[in-house]
């Protein structure tokens, strides 16, 4: 049962779009698809190899403007990006990886947040190539409806799901987990953690380019404070993956399901909707001190515990 | 000869302003040390000292750089709190993750950031003390000087007050038992703890030390500068940058990161261009962490063992 | 029988190794051999160095002076990863096991190394740990096994790496009797079943003294003595340099 379940929730959401739902619920749940594969991306670094990066926004970015460039300077559409992408993601991840990778502990952390920030910063700049802050706009939109983006991003989110799954029960899997573990035993197990780290910040790093690329032929306009902010994007990553399941093949689509509800929810209510980030903020203080591993990471059970032992012992007393 | 003049005076700006920078660096190289965190909180907390000291301006009167002694006291006791409160629970929960409290010190920054947003809006704020744009000339003690040089002093007050307090912090650092704990805690914390030293006290001081730093450096600093909410950030890039060139933990390195960081931003600043200022900081850091990760530290380091 | 002795090639040398952090000499011109087949023991005081030369033969530093060969190949420079794939396990004085991975998924990670597949990793991995007798716990989470069964697991790590030589250091630290017991049994099987070469580090003197063929003994980061178990028992400056002022001044 539990082995279907994957592929059931998949053929739901292939019916969803005929189920004549409001543009609104459409759009919210694109959001949840996308910020799915972000979050799986990124907990495929962090989460599963141990590594925290602060700068995915460098990584999306990217991938949005590859698109966006594309379809600026040589007229194509914007979705070549998606195969492009894979190209200039993996460049701009070796890069990355060459840079921050040396770096033990949180000045991995803190190096891609830098990388992030000169991403944005070079956006701004090189206004010849990128328009700097006047952003690109694609003035013809693929569908006007929602229901084909919706298929694409689904598409994207299954496969990434699927690719990350293959790996983590691959020998890459084991060796990402053994580098989070011990970074020391693993080198004297015969894992050269450069070379694997890297391939772990590549996959992560591309997974994450293509949402990129398909949020800016969906929303059709980007400019650098959209697609490379630290505190909207960067670190909403980590929350999605922290709240929702920390190292888990679910945790990341909990964490957008619930980040990407709350989002709306505080957006919708009228005194409260500028302070999101305050309320983002506390929420993840909170995150941090009571459920560090996440809903599905198992720190829920931890709160079930007592619950579960209480009604065990009713039993076992009569 | 106008080469020259030009040459040295933006030496000396990035001198006076590498002052400064220096305290901002010396904060977060403390709290590194001692808790091994990237504290990216610090920049926003720089911002609130900044924001007291403009109430206290707007509404009291009170000349920023008496504001010192009531916003470093303040932000002292914040940082205390935060450090007791946020920060030392969150060292014993068990994660998968690691680097808990460098995520803790982002969430701190984000709700500071954001309410200093709704609370004071985006607009630019100056402080306009009636000095600010008074000046040493050089011509003025040296009638036949070939070049003329000038010192604001508004940035020379705040250079020799943070100098200063730099003086006072290396005084406390080396010469009293706190200070001496500090520097032992940072080095080696299992001794430390076996010589007595109550650890968990000694990181809210250091906590709260390092935010006392920082609170001076933001009221030394609007006198010179403008201040709007988001501009925590950017001090706090400015602080790691120093780090990072000084050598992690570093605190004889935060100094030296701090001037070299400051005449590098100047010279940037004259040659090239304002707007090249975040690029070049960038710039620098990247550089730094590719050719000398061990920062000037491991320079000094070097040469006192005489290799 | 002697002659057959003077056949058995050498297959580490570290030769005049120097190790200097900042000041601080942590090696100082130590040379030695490990021979095809022995279990060389490694001696000394605490803070002798031992585990430094283990850091440095395995290439988690490089020698600041000297060099460590591998049957005539130079490995002083190479990265742990490196050195492993050439052949030579280790296993770490305070345990390192993945934590949250089971131990049998801690010895698959290890098996990659020489495997292809992950059904062939598996099969490696349950034949080493039958072979130190970790199978029946192969479920269990590492973060929660016995301290004896954490070094155990250790050695199966180091096992299912496939090498030709293992440096063991302090696996036998903090084990009560019977654990002794069983882990002598295991070291010994090592060389006897699998035809391991050993390098092993311990305080336990009854344990040295009975496993090792020779032993190499370091002080202060030299190497002070050097010879079969009886030899170094009945030498004057190992005996002085293990009771220290007592003897001296």
């Amino acid at each position: 049962m539990k082995k279907l379940l994957p592929l059931i929730i998949f053929a739901i959401l292939l019916i969803v779009p005929l189920m004549g739902l409001s543009t609104y619920v459409m759009h919210i749940l694109i959001l949840v698809l996308m910020w799915s594969v972000i979050g799986m991306a990124w907990n495929l670094l962090g989460g599963y190899t141990g590594q925290v990066s602060f700068g995915h926004a460098a990584f999306f970015g990217v991938g949005a403007y590859t698109a966006g460039i594309l379809y600026q300077h040589l007229g194509i559409s914007a979705w070549w990006g998606l195969p492009v992408c894979i190209v200039v993601l993996t460049v701009l991840s070796l890069i990355i990886g060459f840079i921050c990778l040396r770096l033990r502990g949180a000045y991995f952390a803190l190096a891609t947040l830098a990388l992030g920030e000169i991403c944005r910063v070079t956006a701004e700049n090189l206004v010849d190539f990128t328009r700097g802050n006047l952003g690109i706009l694609i003035k013809e939109r693929t569908w006007v409806e929602k229901t084909w983006f919706f298929y694409i991003i689904l598409l994207i989110a299954a496969g990434t799901y699927i690719i990350i799954k293959k790996v983590i029960e691959s020998k890459l899997g084991y060796y990402f987990v053994a580098i989070r573990e011990d970074h020391d035993a693993a080198e004297s197990l015969g894992i050269d953690t450069t070379f694997y780290k890297t391939i772990s910040l590549c996959l992560s790093g591309v997974l994450t380019g293509m949402a990129g690329v398909f949020y800016m032929n969906y929303m059709g306009y980007i400019d650098p404070s959209i697609v490379f902010p630290l505190y909207d994007l960067s670190i909403t990553a980590v929350m999605v993956v922290m709240i929702g399941g920390v190292a888990t093949y679910w945790g990341p689509i909990i964490g957008a399901i619930i980040m990407v509800f709350l989002a709306e929810v505080i957006r919708s209510l009228p005194q409260i909707g500028a302070a999101h980030q305050t309320i983002f903020g506390i929420i993840l203080i909170c995150i941090i001190i009571f459920l560090p591993n996440g809903i599905a990471g198992g720190d829920y059970l931890k709160l079930w515990e007592p619950i579960k032992n209480r009604w065990r012992n009713k039993g076992t007393s009569l | 000869m106008a080469q020259l003049e030009l040459f040295i005076q933006t030496i000396i700006s990035g001198f006076l302003l590498g002052g400064l920078y220096a305290l901002i660096g010396l904060g977060m190289a403390l709290i590194m040390g001692v808790m091994r965190i990237i504290n990216l909180a610090h920049g926003d907390i720089m911002m609130i000292a900044m924001y007291i000291a403009y109430g206290l301006f707007i509404f009291l009167g009170i000349d920023p750089y008496i504001s010192v002694f009531i916003a470093a006291p303040t932000l002292f006791l914040f940082g205390v709190g935060v450090q007791k409160y946020l920060l030392t629970p969150v060292m014993k929960v068990e994660s998968i993750l690691p680097h808990n409290l460098v995520i803790m010190t982002v969430g701190i920054a984000m709700v500071l950031s954001n309410l200093a947003t709704v609370f004071f809006t985006g607009n630019y704020r100056s402080i306009p003390v009636n000095y600010a744009s008074s000046a040493w000339y050089l011509t003025d003690i040296w009638k036949n000087s070939p070049i003329e040089l000038s010192l604001s002093m508004p940035w020379t007050l705040s250079f020799v007050i943070a100098v200063i307090i730099t003086i006072g912090l290396w005084i406390f650092l080396s010469k009293t038992d706190t200070g001496k704990s500090i520097r032992a805690t940072a080095q080696d914390l299992d001794a430390a703890l076996l010589m007595g030293v109550n650890v968990d006290r000694l990181r809210n001081l250091t906590f709260g030390l390092g935010c006392a730093l920082v609170a001076c450096a933001g009221c030394l600093f609007i006198p010179i500068y403008y201040l709007y909410p988001s501009l925590g950030k950017q001090f706090t890039n400015i602080g790691f940058v120093i780090t990072v060139i000084g050598g992690m933990g570093s605190t004889n390195g935060a100094v030296i990161g701090g001037l070299i960081l400051g005449i590098f931003e100047s010279v940037t600043a004259t040659y090239i261009g304002m707007g090249w200022a975040p690029v070049g900081r960038f710039a620098i850091f990247i550089a730094a962490l590719v050719f000398l990760p061990g920062g000037v530290a491991s320079i000094l380091r070097r040469k006192r063992l005489g290799k | 029988m002697a002659e057959q002795g003077d056949f058995i090639m050498s297959i580490v040398e570290a030769k005049n190794i120097s190790k200097l952090f900042g000041g601080l000499a942590a090696l100082t011109d130590v040379s030695f051999e490990l021979k095809k087949g022995e279990i060389l023991g490694l001696i000394g005081p605490n803070g002798a160095g031992k585990t430094t030369m283990f850091n440095v033969i395995n290439g988690f530093y490089p020698p600041t002076q000297g060099d460590v060969f591998l049957k005539g190949r130079k490995i002083s420079n190479l990265k742990p990863h490196a050195v492993c794939k050439l052949g030579i396990a280790r296993t770490f004085q305070v345990v390192k096991p993945l934590q949250r991975m089971s131990v049998l998924d801690n010895v698959i990670a290890s098996a990659f190394v020489r495997s292809k597949s992950k059904a062939q990793a598996e099969e490696a991995s349950f034949e080493v740990l039958k072979f130190t007798g970790l199978y029946d716990d192969r479920n269990i989470i590492s973060k929660g096994l016995s301290l004896g069964k954490k070094k155990r697991l250790e050695i199966t790590r180091a096992l299912a790496t496939g090498p030709e030589i293992i440096l063991l250091d302090e696996s036998f630290a903090g084990l009560n009797p019977t654990e002794i017991n069983e882990q002598i049994e295991v070291v010994k099987k090592i060389r006897t079943e699998k035809g391991i070469t050993i390098l092993i580090i311990e305080h336990h003197m009854k344990v040295i003294m009975s496993i090792s063929d020779r032993i190499v003994v370091l002080n202060y980061g030299e190497k002070i003595a050097e010879g079969t178990p009886s030899e170094i028992g009945r030498n004057l400056s190992v005996i002085e340099a293990y009771l220290g002022e007592e003897h001296g001044a």
